[in-house]
């Protein structure tokens, strides 16, 4: 198995490139936040023509939604989202500066698509172990949508953030080599 | 007959909301546990342990293992026997999901309508509530958390009699396939056949609260059960779905009688963390 790879964030091209699928990486750094209601009205504003409540140009964005902190916790529990319901405003956003996204399960064609047009990266975490994924987070601050509650926007600054590279930018599917290669027929 | 005050029913709702969301069930460990040392995938082997760690990590500090504290779907058994004083019976289940989801700082996932607006009720509620009248004066409740990543890769078919055994089976299967790493594998995949179309789907939802270490009463649904709980780890979609041995942790099935011309199938399927609790008042 590889080792893991020390990766941070906002992404850099070079560093996108050093990567495969199935590399395990400890992400740290700043990332941003964002699910369903978000998204849509992120995708709203690029239609508008209007400013994003936050530069987005090289940033990685977490599906995730968090539960309510505790008094003295920095977040609540926060594992990933699936990310297929984000996969019609995906490529709109990749094409805007995005660069990286966390979240789990596969994506469509039209993301895998735009992943390898802006050279850009699908990172699976492990779904339902959002405590040991929270621990990773150190910093956070809502910076858009706060009545949105647990789906607004935040800015969080994780340390080691263990993920896996699922899509990488040449449009390798962990979601289908690894089926494949363990499958049964 | 028997006098029980709402108040109890409340508590009780709301002590099961946060428990449930706190401590992963015993049999399901042990089948992670059992699953994990049989894993040939380094990286699926990798997501096991994390997902052990996790729920060791949750019930030693108190949090929810997983962010998606689901809605609250509730089972009663209520004794023919029993009368509920005070209040409303519905509306004593709503205030116990209610206290649980905002004392325990667990996460409201209930939108108002489900197309406009889709506005959070912000206390979690109204809680989806299964009741059966039974004999005696007990009320048994059970409250399962569920989360929407598995519940929407769920689907209910009303395949034709003529279908039989091998329709119901490749039905099942391929909805294991399509959904891949979507509800969280490893799942444990609910089954309801016979019924009709609504109680078709009930009876795989309830399929689901069987503890995993035991097996359907019927040898020859324990068999199918067996057989398709190995053809699902065939699959190769492995843990999240980045491909390995374990996709499935138990198939567990439910069926009751249907009309002579149906044959209703439906598959819930229920991701690793596999959050059900009991309380007998």
């Amino acid at each position: 198995m590889t080792e893991e790879r020390i990766l941070q964030a906002p992404l850099k091209t070079k560093d996108i490139e050093k990567l495969t699928c199935g590399d395990k990486v400890m992400l740290n750094g700043t990332i941003y936040t964002a699910r369903d209601a978000a998204h849509k009205r992120l995708i709203q504003l690029l239609e508008d023509g209007k400013p994003l409540p936050f530069d987005i140009k090289d940033q990685i964005i977490y599906y995730v939604g968090p539960t309510p902190e505790k008094p003295g916790e920095v977040i609540g529990s926060a594992g990933p989202t699936t990310s297929g319901r984000m996969d019609p405003y995906t490529p709109r956003l990749l094409d805007a500066g995005l660069k990286g996204m966390i979240g789990k399960g596969q994506r469509s064609k039209e993301v895998i698509e735009a992943i390898v047009r802006n050279k850009s990266i699908y990172f699976a975490a492990t779904g339902g172990a959002s405590v040991l994924l929270a621990k990773s987070i150190k910093k956070l601050k809502i910076i858009a949508y706060k009545d949105l509650g647990t789906e607004a926007i935040r800015e969080i600054y994780v340390e080691n953030f263990p993920c896996i590279v699922a899509i990488d930018f040449r449009g390798r599917d962990l979601y289908e080599k690894g089926p494949e290669k363990y499958q049964i027929l | 007959m028997r006098e029980v005050n709402a108040s109890e029913i409340t508590n009780i709702v709301k002590q099961l909301c946060i428990e449930n969301n706190i401590n992963l069930d015993k049999d399901v460990t042990e089948k992670i546990i059992e699953f994990e040392k049989k894993e040939d995938s380094p990286i699926g082997k990798q997501i096991l342990e994390q997902i052990l760690i996790n729920a060791k990590l949750a019930t030693e500090e108190n949090r929810p293992m997983c962010q998606d504290t689901g809605i609250a779907v509730i089972f009663v058994e209520l004794g023919q026997d029993v009368h509920i004083s005070k209040d409303n019976f519905y509306d004593a289940i709503n205030e116990g999901v209610k206290r649980g989801y905002t004392q325990g700082y667990l996460r409201k996932s209930v939108v108002e309508d489900p197309v406009f607006d889709r506005k959070n009720t912000k206390d979690n509620t109204p809680a989806i509530i299964h009741t059966d009248i039974i004999p005696g004066d007990k009320i048994k409740i059970t409250v399962a958390s569920k989360g929407a990543g598995s519940e929407n890769m769920s689907e209910i078919k009303m395949l034709k009699p003529a279908d039989g055994i091998d329709g119901v089976k490749d039905f099942i299967l391929d909805r294991v396939k399509r959904s891949g790493g979507m509800p969280c594998p490893p799942i444990i995949v609910g089954v309801g056949i016979g019924g009709n179309f609504e109680q078709c789907a009930y009876l795989s939802k309830k399929a689901l609260l069987r503890p995993l270490n035991t097996r359907n009463p019927d040898t020859r649904w324990d068999t199918v059960e067996k057989e398709l709980l190995t053809r699902i780890n065939q699959l190769g979609i492995g843990p999240i779905g980045l491909g390995g041995r374990t996709t499935a942790l138990a198939v567990q099935i439910l069926t009751m009688p249907c009309h002579i011309a149906s044959l209703p199938v439906a598959v819930n399927l229920q991701c690793h963390a596999h959050r059900h609790k009991t309380a007998t008042i």
